[in-house]
């Protein structure tokens, strides 16, 4: 990655941004985070109503007390029970109102603040499967994770902190510092006067924290990805001893988080008592200035009583803020971590004008194709290959040939770096993916199964399948007995990472799902692996009854699996170096006739 | 598709939210502990750190004790030297310097207290996650069989960010606020007893509704922790599964599970929120009531000349002071509760008792030979059903010191759970494994796992470089002296030569390129290759490959084969085979089925008399009947045969 740009998640580790880039970072998570709060904008208003309400009816209860003792007292002296009992009444519709809308602010923010990010979890979750596979190769597994935890976490905090504090504190300060200007201007300017130092305390402590908290979302990322891997890994783990070598790298990624969160929490630290500090400072200016101009008499000494006072409180609710200032940054790095995932392009996008599909055929053709993964290296440089529909095409080729890039350029986990593959005439570029992924499905060597049951595992293919297709397409590869036997037959939970079935079998019930999702073209790279011979032998019958009017591209290192081709393509370098049926090909004297005689010689 | 999604009859994923989380595997099911006991498990973590958590509560008590007293003091100013005397110059300053010297103190103990807290409590997390780690890492396989790694991963993560913000903050709070309403009431009392009393009867509605509060709040607080955790599962299997799930264009229906889950972690965190707003209703109306109350009847008090209006006054100062802390319990119960849960979960894990550990008086094989023996071997995974048989069901097997066994058998015959046995990732029900005559569960796992090396047929490559991956299980390669470098420089070229593994030089750093998941990405063959190496450099005594080769293609395949062939000359070595190519490298085939070693013997043997043999690893008859035809016979072996292994 280069270190030029900060677009998407380019530069995501650094912590050294140019105030450039700084900005355009921020600008974007705030774009990110404007667009997640406008749907729900009379909701937000509403809430900022209650606070509103319910900050003025809870200021009011020591105004009230006042007017209680102040008029109430004398009145009931002349046996005049009625301002203290409206006083009273007041006071307590006040403050039960207050409790009751407060109540009801913390409901509706909670559905606000939920609301984000339920939106934000499944915006993020969206994207990542859009983005195609060329980002997840690169941006492991564990970031993302970390993305939607951890990062989101730090969202949450923030939207849970209590806007209410925020709003109260603001409406409360600013309430009192109208009191004061009331009562007297010099002391009000004094207190102008303090937001000076404020300004330049809450600058230092923003640049500061936005750097420490920019590292420990990075931190926090680090230890998820070692975290995730050890393990998705630990029988390797066991299996080698890394435990030891673990712990000690675990500890110092722990440690590193650890050292910068206790950073961000001195800085904090230092940044809470200073508001203290200037609160504190001001009040005895004020008492300073305010006392001098008593003893010269050009104060009443009520106006300083009051004054002082109302400086003190008008501090009070400084902390809290700070608090909420300190979660606003915290979160602030979080989405612009989230953001930059956000703002990543799926390498292969859903077209603009997609072209409408029904039916394929299944005809399937590379025009004068190039493909690189990274420029200079072409890995097919100049490809043309046509398949009629209903073809069986066996690949064969040394590792590295390009096969398996072959098979993820038809089923666009790429698109090619120049030219064109098109199935049924219509370029894949322009097929929707639900059109696409109906008419192509490819199968892979890795037999990825979700937690969930047997039957949850095979319905992937075709989620509206019902328990019958599900069973006939088992029956069909063969997977139908073994499933039976476990111990809840389809119902069974393959648990996590399919620990309970074996890798052949793992491919079996991957057969089925590829059986059961009916594709025009279907593609399997590897995809029989680590079955027995017999399994293997079930499954090849099955799919000459699939394959039969259908289109499939086969890459298999077995050559068993070319008995069931109509076509074998022989490639070498990113090109096809032989192409006949197998018969010729056999018969030849070619590389497939060498391969496939010390093929035969391997068997018994 | 997006469409037929939501009434999907067969939601993948979407069951480990429901049953696991009522009754299920992830939750703590030992007696009902109460809130103070669960969090007094925490000490023995905390003990090094209380000295500094106590220094900051004082330092915090401090601090409000200061923050009380400068408005007394400015009280007392103003009323003592100003109204009176009309105050000289020199006076104003010195009360000015004296609210700056409490005001600068005011700000020293506050910095204080969050320096003192500050270590132990990022220390204190630190330390139960690298303790987290470190138990997850040893226990057995069979309990991350069990517990999905999202659930694990939210516990280190989240739940001891939860724990640390509590010890050095919510802790710290609830106590300090405690003490003050306790001293406050105490104050209440001497101003005036009937009207403290007052007070205190009408607390007592608070106390009742923080009970409620408790029993619905730490079951809601647990199911969204829980939650979470799923949510982090489902994100990790989504990421995990993206091939399978971009191949079947199962993005949306992915979605639309995830989004169910997300839907029922909402529901949970709003059914909190309601359980805080409606503690938060008591805790602000009851109070309010309680001064409406007190007004009334101080001032009726006061009208009969019980109570002045200054102590009526000082009364509400006091009260008013109180209220903070007594609705700064809503959160700092709701935080301790939460606190609480992640504390369950954290010590549902570290409790979990270890089945795989080194024995208590571990014995040494001195002169290891190699000889691997299976003694009446039976296996099965502990849920499995009674009216199941055995996985494994009694295989006796011997593998002498140096021998090359080919283990062959169907799908699911239960091969590679038995070589899973040997360096103990499961343990035996019955029987016992033994290398060189001592039962592997009598060493410790550091020498049986130095002892047995093994390469898997998913092959996990750990975010390193090559030469780090592939010298993994050699830890006495490790060093800068030029001598083990040029050691492990010739160590990794062998193996990556065996295992057909040199294009690993190739790579664009060489072997010093990262690969697994932080780095680059390999093929499935090339993956394979390398963990080939690794289990090959860390030149074990017996050696377990588990289909080993499956990924590779034809040509590959035999030149591996062969230099393997050399490489298990001396070595004992068990081999999961498929393929008739792998079997030739073995000096023996133990056929297995139906959990047990049905017979022994050369290839050429079996294959003369054994018809179980001949139908799982000849593929000679296809061969026979030609290309593009279904050889009539195939059929009929094949349906008793797979009866007969599912019996």
């Amino acid at each position: 990655m280069s270190t030029a740009t900060v677009t998407g998640v380019a530069g995501e580790d650094r912590s050294d941004l140019s105030k450039g880039e700084s900005r355009v970072i921020r600008q974007r998570s705030l774009r990110l985070l404007g667009s997640l709060v406008a749907p729900m904008k009379v909701k937000v208003t509403w809430t900022l109503v209650l606070v509103v309400v319910s900050t003025i009816l809870q200021v009011s209860g020591p105004a009230l007390i006042g007017i209680g003792i102040d008029r109430g007292l004398p009145a009931l002296l002349k046996q005049d029970w009625m301002p203290i009992s409206w006083t009273v009444a007041a006071y307590l519709a006040a403050g039960v109102l207050g409790a009751l809308t407060i109540a009801w602010y913390t409901i509706a923010s909670a559905q606000i603040s939920q609301a984000i990010l339920f939106d934000l979890r499944t915006r993020v979750f969206l994207h990542t499967q859009r983005l195609s596979l060329e980002f997840h190769e690169s941006y492991t597994s564990g970031r993302i994770i970390s993305r939607q935890t951890s990062d989101l976490d730090s969202i949450r905090e923030l939207l849970d902190s209590g806007i209410n504090q925020l709003v109260q504190g603001m409406l409360y300060s600013g309430f009192i510092a109208i009191a004061i200007f009331a009562v007297d201007w010099v002391s009000g300017v004094v207190l102008l006067c303090s937001l000076v130092p404020l300004y330049f305390l809450v600058r230092w402590f923003q640049k500061r924290s936005q750097v420490l908290f920019r590292i420990s979302r990075v931190a926090s990322a680090k230890l998820i990805v070692h975290f995730v891997e050890t393990m998705t890994g630990i029988r390797a783990v066991k299996a080698f001893r890394k435990e030891k070598r673990n712990e000690r790298e675990f500890g110092e990624l722990v440690e590193d988080y650890r050292d910068v969160n206790a950073k961000t929490i001195q800085l904090f630290g230092l940044f809470d008592p200073g508001l203290v500090m200037i609160g504190n400072i001001t009040v005895a200016v004020a008492l300073l200035i305010g006392g001098l101009r008593v003893a010269s008499g050009s104060l009443e000494i009520g106006a300083l009583l009051s004054v002082l006072l109302y400086a003190r409180r008008f501090f009070d609710p400084m902390e809290e803020m700070a608090m909420f200032y300190n979660s606003y940054q915290s979160a602030a790095a979080a989405l612009e971590k989230i953001s930059g995932v956000l703002e990543e392009q799926p390498g292969v996008p859903e077209p603009a004008h997609p072209i409408k599909l029904d039916g394929a055929r299944g005809h399937v053709v590379f025009d004068d194709v190039n493909f690189h993964y990274k420029p200079g290296r072409d890995v097919l440089p100049k490809f043309d290959l046509d398949i009629p529909a209903g073809q069986t095409v066996a690949l064969v080729g040394s590792t590295g040939a390009g096969k398996s890039t072959l098979a993820k350029l038809i089923s666009r986990f790429y698109d090619p770096s120049s030219g064109a593959v098109t199935l049924d005439g219509v370029d894949l570029r322009d097929l929707t993916q639900e059109d696409l992924r109906r008419a192509i499905v490819m199968v892979t060597q890795e037999a990825y199964l979700f937690s969930g049951s047997v039957a949850d595992n095979i319905a992937l293919g075709k989620p509206d399948a019902t328990i019958e297709e599900i069973r006939r397409a088992a029956q069909a590869v063969g997977a139908h007995e073994f499933i039976e036997a476990l111990p809840d037959g389809y119902d069974t939970d393959v648990n996590k990472r399919g620990g309970r079935v074996s890798a052949g079998q793992r491919q079996l019930i991957s057969f089925a799902r590829a059986f059961l999702a009916n594709p025009a073209v279907l593609i399997l790279d590897e995809a029989t692996s680590s079955l027995d011979i017999p399994s293997e032998r079930l499954v090849q019958q099955a799919l000459q009854t699939l394959l039969a009017d259908r289109t499939a591209v086969i890459i298999a290192h077995r050559l068993s699996t070319v008995a069931i081709a109509d076509r074998v393509l022989v490639m070498e370098h990113g090109r096809i170096v032989e192409d006949g049926t197998p018969a010729e090909l056999i018969g030849g004297t070619g590389r497939f006739a060498q391969l496939h005689a010390a093929w035969r010689d391997s068997l018994v | 598709m997006s469409t037929a999604a939501p009434q999907d009859p067969h939601p993948p994923r979407d069951e480990t939210a429901g049953p696991e989380l009522s009754d299920g595997t992830h939750r703590a099911d030992g007696p009902e502990q109460t809130t103070a006991q669960s969090l007094v498990r925490l000490y023995p973590y905390l003990k090094p750190a209380l000295p500094r958590i106590t220094a900051g509560m004082v330092a915090a008590l401090g601090a409000s004790v200061v923050a009380l007293a400068i408005p007394m003091v400015l009280q007392k100013l103003v009323d003592g030297t100003l109204l009176h005397r009309g105050g000289s110059t020199s006076q104003v300053v010195l009360s000015a310097l004296l609210i700056l010297a409490l005001g600068a103190g005011e700000a020293v103990l506050i910095s204080l207290r969050r320096w003192f807290v500050l270590a132990p409590g990022t220390k204190v997390e630190a330390t139960l996650r690298n303790a987290l780690y470190a138990k997850l890492q040893r226990l057995p396989v069979a309990f991350h069989d069990r517990w999905p790694s999202g659930q694990l991963l939210s516990r280190a993560v989240s739940d001891l960010n939860l724990i640390r913000r509590w010890l050095s903050f919510g802790l710290v709070l609830f106590i300090v606020n405690i003490v003050t309403i306790v001293v406050g009431f105490g104050v209440l009392f001497y101003w005036h007893w009937l009207l403290a009393a007052v007070m205190v009867v009408l607390s007592i509605p608070l106390w009742v509704a923080g009970y409620f509060f408790e029993r619905k709040y730490h079951i809601v607080a647990r199911r969204s922790q829980d939650q979470q955790g799923d949510l982090a599962t489902a994100v990790e299997e989504s990421v995990h599964g993206i091939r399978v799930l971009k191949a079947f264009g199962r993005g949306r229906h992915a979605l639309s599970n995830f989004r169910a889950q997300a839907e029922r972690l909402r529901g949970t965190e709003l059914e909190k929120a309601r359980a805080i707003a409606g503690l938060w209703l008591w805790l602000l109306m009851v109070p309010d009531v309680a001064f409406g109350i007190c007004l009334l009847l101080g001032v009726w008090l006061a009208a009969h000349d019980q109570l002045t209006i200054g102590q009526l006054l000082a009364f509400f100062s006091t009260a008013t002071v109180l209220r903070f802390p007594i609705e700064s319990i809503g959160f700092l119960l709701s935080m301790t509760y939460d606190t609480r849960t992640a504390v369950d979960r954290f010590f549902e894990v570290m409790s979990t008792p270890n089945t795989i550990d080194d024995p208590a008086a571990p014995k040494h094989i001195d002169e290891p030979r190699g000889r691997l023996e299976f003694d009446q071997v039976h296996f099965r995974y502990e849920d499995s059903p009674a009216r199941f048989p055995d996985l494994v069901d009694g295989v006796d097997l011997e593998v002498r010191p140096g021998e090359t066994m080919a283990l062959v058998g169907l799908t699911g015959s239960g091969k590679s759970t038995l070589t899973s046995l040997v360096p103990r990732l499961y343990d035996v029900t019955g029987g016992a494994i033994r290398i060189d005559g001592v039962d592997v569960r009598d060493l410790t796992l550091e020498e049986l796992r130095t002892r047995v090396a093994m390469a898997f047929e998913d092959a996990t490559l750990f975010s390193a470089s090559v030469r780090d991956n592939v010298l993994l299980g050699r830890p006495d390669l490790v060093g800068d002296d030029p001598d083990t470098k040029a050691a492990a420089e010739a160590q990794l070229a062998e193996a990556l030569e065996v295992a057909q593994a040199a294009f690993a030089y190739d790579l664009p750093e060489g072997v010093d390129t990262k690969v697994g998941e932080e780095g680059l990405s390999l093929s499935g063959g090339q993956r394979q290759r390398l963990a080939l190496a690794r289990a090959v450099a860390a030149k074990p005594s017996v050696l377990v490959l588990d289909d080993p080769l499956s990924a590779l293609d034809v040509d590959t395949e035999a030149r591996v084969t062969e230099r393997l062939r050399r490489v298990l000359k001396g070595t004992t070595a068990l081999i999961v085979a498929h393929r008739p190519s792998t079997v030739m490298l073995a000096d023996r085939v133990a056929l297995l089925q139906g959990g047990r070693v049905v017979d022994v013997g050369p290839h050429s043997e079996l294959l003369a008399r054994n018809e179980h043999y001949r139908y799982v690893i000849s593929s000679l008859e296809d061969e026979d009947s030609g290309f593009g035809t279904r050889p009539p016979g195939a059929s009929g072996p094949q349906t008793v045969d797979t009866e007969e292994v599912d019996a």
